[in-house]
């Protein structure tokens, strides 16, 4: 069933192509923005239909990597263009290509000044990310993983809101500092197993004393894009200025990249080094959910709200995939993917009403139950989702996070549960004081229900997150070989570092 | 033994022999034709660059001239393209400046050449004395440039201070030559590397002449503490002769450096290694946090030059092969930026006039998009972020530095490279993110455009032409540091 067409390459370059069309349109400005609306919509959705050509060609029952292209890039130093998937990534590789046909349609209508380069962003945006998953190379994945800053940079700062330069930079330097020094622990890795291929370092031993100094330099990096409690304040500042689409692609799948991360770099090649500060992960990560829940349930700014719930929920993730059990790996990669979608459709619903009202303040609304009936109904399944009500996907992962955590430590799994309480009330906090109450603002009165487009857009999501609750299995089955092959490489190489101190 | 230097002796010095009788030429030519006009003169003389350059890649393998006080090997041949391409570049870009100002002079190009020589001569010095007529032939040339455009009082006084200061420093370089000669007994670079590699080669009196040659040369490249006179010079120089300031001879003096370094002192790495280290560093921290408060764009190109020089010593401070390496792929992609980022300012006209201060491109994004991009293209790299060419010069020269163990320089070295990252941001902040104040003048050059354009596509597709450069930087580092 195996094709030999470069699949992966395909799925990474086509959005490139259509940048390429994109600067050949010319003529009337309208006409250009209308031209570039359609071509970035058509080359995105051509993009997903040939992504899931990746999934049908799949194979489940094996944890290697999959559809693998190998080219030399710069042979005097090893160095190639290696890309392949394997289970875990396979679903980022989907999930950013969903995504972005999704959110230049989100822009239809919100963006109306130099569309030509705001779809061009977008699409670079897309190769980007899609590179950085399918990476098999590191000095590939540090490309990709840097470059995606350049067009979010724009994004933000060029579309964005009121403090868009400040959010702009903020995000740009914070993330830059914290991928320098993952560079430095790339090279010394370099220099230590002489080669940059992902497949091989999986496999090599790195001394503990220098586990320690790479996790903790790599650590840097990802802890900012997950964003880990206290380096997570770059983020509601981001989201807040960001345009709607911005705020999706970033909470969506910008921060799985430092989760991704955790999964393919920190935990497989630095065990013994992953296995010692696991407590410290655990500490930040309990704080971030149940400090940054209690923000997220003070805020008066919609979209902040919704930034503060991502630090929490990415304070889950971060917990289960350092339990290092099965669930709790399969879960925090679940919850990864709920989040993606979950988050993304709720700052979709905030777009909703910005669009009408230009204002993201709270109070500004009421009463939305009334004249937006079908929009009401759309932003209660995502509120439900993102509190973890069962039958959608935000439950799926949370248990299973929460059930992974309980095998490790019961502290744990009781803190990290209040976050789930504490969720629940920010959430249904914030969809009482928007969607419930008295319609009595003039304003408010005025907004019209969904349109046509709006709810082709929210359509597919809300299948997701009732498909992902209902039957998970689609999912979990796919990444499953891949979790268990991570975890027990990980336990032999402690079991193996266990025996080597007892043995002295 | 016969000591009359015969012909085919000579050969390994074709590339320079022709461009020392091409610059005669063209004096002769300009002298004879009566007429300041620049343009043909300048095509000339990019011809005879272009002439040049084939002689040099003609040759292969390492040979020596003039009794081995001149030496062509992959080493020198890297350097000089990289040369020959800024100073062709920088002469292109001046056209449309000196036509516009009606300044031109038949001279302006000539000076070039011979500076062109110069550098070249530097590159292959094989010995003290050879070093030193390299340098000042390059440096004399150069300080009239500063200075060509005699009625404006800033550039004489760029002109001056460049003067005095590198006459400074060439003071202290000859000293320095003068007591490793007096120590070593010898000028050569191949004697004193014999002279170190033996036991107990070394003495107090050779390390300060040692120093005192490393602080002649780090004032050429204007790395910190040596670096005072660059923001003065750059921004007081006519703006097309900052950009050959900015690329050729920074090319040659830093190539000039590595081969003395890791050449005839390559053995006491001990003794240099440490004074490289903290001048890198100095480099780097003051280039990114001086630059933050320019309002001027060319005083910032001139800490954006320290801190790049910075960097690019990082590679030598390593001191290995990896390092060499390293140093001259930052090199190349430095040279491409440089001259894009050059050409953009020289086409910043308002009402026919240069402008010059970074609030003056607000709005390029709406106006000039085209620039903007190349801009944009040019700071990401320059703030050595991938996929662009910058990012993969620093790549490698802190590849060597890991290599080396010196992780305390690679880590202050990527982190001042972040602080760096906030003011190459902030250019592209003024021309993306702000309202236009008052557009800049429609009109830009054809030569310009097309110098931006080019400049833009390599420093974007640096990345597909990685592995020849790669491949070609490494035959340098191997060719001067044996196999």
């Amino acid at each position: 069933m195996a094709s030999n067409a470069p699949l992966l390459s395909l799925v990474i370059f086509l959005p490139l192509v259509g940048v390429f069309f994109i600067l050949l349109t010319r003529g009337e400005e309208a006409q250009v923005a209308i031209n570039c609306r359609w071509q970035a919509l058509l080359i995105s959705t051509a993009v997903f239909l040939v992504s899931l050509l990746i999934w049908y060609n799949f194979d489940p029952t094996t944890a290697d990597f999959q559809m693998v292209e190998r080219y030399d890039w710069i042979p005097g130093s090893s160095i190639a263009y290696h890309v392949g998937v394997d289970g875990i990534s396979m679903w980022f590789v989907l999930l950013s290509t969903l995504l972005t046909p999704i959110c230049i349609l989100a822009s239809w209508e919100a963006v109306q000044s130099r569309v030509k380069e705001y779809m061009i962003a977008f699409l670079v945006l897309e190769t980007l990310m899609v590179g950085m998953f399918c990476a098999l190379d590191i000095l590939v994945f540090y490309v990709f993983f840097e470059g995606v800053l350049i067009p979010m940079f724009l994004i933000i700062g060029v579309w964005g809101g009121q403090r868009r330069v400040y959010a702009a930079f903020k995000f740009f330097l914070y993330t830059l500092g914290g991928s320098v020094l993952m560079m430095i622990a790339i090279l010394a890795m370099y220099w230590e197993a002489g080669t940059t291929d992902i497949p091989t370092l999986l496999v090599f031993k790195f001394a503990p004393a220098l586990q320690t100094w790479l996790w903790l330099a790599f650590f840097a990096s990802f802890a900012v894009k997950v964003p880990m409690w206290p380096v997570h304040t770059w983020l509601p500042d981001a989201h807040v200025e960001a345009p709607t689409a911005g705020s999706v692609i970033l909470a969506g799948v910008l921060l799985k990249m430092g989760g991704y991360g955790f999964l393919r770099f920190s935990i497989p090649m630095f065990p013994e080094a992953s296995d010692y500060f696991a407590p410290l992960v655990f500490a930040l990560s309990v704080v971030a959910v149940i400090y940054t829940s209690l923000v997220a349930l003070v805020q008066q700014d919609m979209k902040k709200l919704i930034a503060y719930s991502s630090v929490a929920h990415m304070g889950f993730v971060t917990i289960g995939m350092f339990t290092l059990t099965t669930q709790g790996v399969e879960g925090s990669i679940f919850q990864m993917l709920s989040h993606g979608v979950v988050s993304g459709a709720l700052f979709l619903c905030v777009g909703v009403v910005y669009d009408r009202l230009h204002t993201r303040e709270i109070s500004a609304y009421g009463g939305l139950a009334n004249n937006m009936p079908r929009y009401a109904l759309v932003f209660m399944v995502f509120t439900l989702a993102s509190v973890g009500l069962p039958g959608t996907s935000g439950f799926v992962g949370e248990l299973l996070i929460l059930t992974g955590a309980f095998k490790v430590n019961t502290w744990l799994a009781a803190l990290a549960a209040t976050g789930l309480i504490l969720g629940a009330a920010y959430m249904l906090y914030l969809y009482r004081r928007v969607v419930f109450g008295v319609l009595d603002k003039d304003s408010v009165k005025a907004m019209l229900d969904l349109s046509p487009r709006e709810i082709a857009l929210f359509a597919p999501l809300i299948v997701l997150v009732f498909w992902m609750g209902i039957y998970p299995s689609t999912f979990i089955d796919m990444m499953s070989v891949s979790v268990d092959n991570l975890i027990t490489n990980y336990k032999v190489a402690l079991g193996e570092a266990g025996t080597a101190m007892a043995a002295r | 033994m016969n000591a009359v230097t015969s012909l085919p002796e000579m050969a390994p010095a074709t590339a320079e022999i022709f461009l020392a009788v091409a610059g005669i030429a063209l004096l002769m030519f300009g002298v004879f034709r009566g007429s300041n006009s620049l343009r043909t003169p300048g095509w000339l003389a990019v011809l005879a660059f272009l002439v040049a350059g084939i002689l040099v890649v003609a040759r292969t393998g390492t040979d020596d001239a003039f009794f081995g006080l001149f030496i062509t090997d992959a080493f020198a041949r890297f350097a000089k393209v990289l040369i020959l391409l800024g100073s062709a570049f920088s002469i292109v870009l001046s056209f449309g400046y000196f036509e516009r100002e009606r300044k031109g002079r038949f001279e302006y190009p000539v000076l070039i050449v011979f500076a062109t020589l110069g550098m070249l001569m530097m590159v292959s010095a094989n010995d003290l004395i050879a070093l030193y007529m390299g340098l000042e032939m390059q440096s004399l040339a150069l300080y009239v440039l500063a200075s060509i455009r005699r009625d404006s009082l800033r550039s004489t006084e760029a002109g001056l201070k460049y003067f005095v200061l590198g006459a400074l420093s060439s003071g202290m370089l000859l000293y320095g030559c003068s007591l490793i000669y007096g120590f070593a007994g010898t000028t050569s670079f191949a004697g004193l590397a014999s002279v170190f590699s033996a036991e107990g080669g070394t003495s107090v009196g050779l390390v300060v002449g040692l120093v005192f040659l490393i602080c002649g040369l780090a004032f050429k490249i204007s790395a910190v503490p040596f670096h005072m006179w660059t923001p003065d010079v750059y921004e007081g120089a006519p703006t097309p002769v900052t950009a050959l300031f900015a690329v050729a001879p920074k090319v040659a003096a830093l190539a000039l450096f590595v081969r003395v370094l890791s050449g005839p002192f390559g053995d006491l790495l001990d003794s240099w290694q440490q004074i490289l280290v903290f001048v890198s560093i100095a480099s780097m921290v003051l280039g990114a946090f001086a630059a933050m408060v320019q309002t001027n764009i060319k005083r910032l190109m001139a800490y954006s030059s320290i801190g790049h020089m910075g960097y690019a010593l990082v590679g030598l401070a390593a001191g290995n092969e990896a390092g060499i390496t390293g140093v001259m792929i930052y090199l190349s992609s430095y040279i491409f930026m440089n001259i894009g980022t050059f050409a953009i300012i020289l086409g910043m006209r308002r009402d026919g006039r240069l402008v010059e201060n970074l609030s003056d491109l607000s709005g390029l994004s709406k106006s000039h998009p085209m620039m903007a991009f190349a801009l944009m293209v040019f700071m990401f790299s320059m703030a050595g972020i991938p996929p662009l060419a910058g990012f993969f010069g620093k790549w490698y020269v802190f590849m060597a530095a890991v290599q080396a163990g010196l992780f305390g320089l690679a880590v202050v070295g990527v982190l001042a490279s972040v602080v760096g990252a906030f003011y190459y941001l902030r250019i592209i902040k003024i021309m993306y993110f702000d309202e236009a104040t008052q557009p800049l003048d429609a009109r830009v050059g054809g030569d310009l455009r097309a110098i931006i354009f080019g400049s833009a596509v390599i420093t974007l597709l640096f990345l597909i032409a990685i592995s020849p450069i790669y491949d070609k930087a490494q035959q340098a580092a191997i060719s001067l540091l044996g196999a």
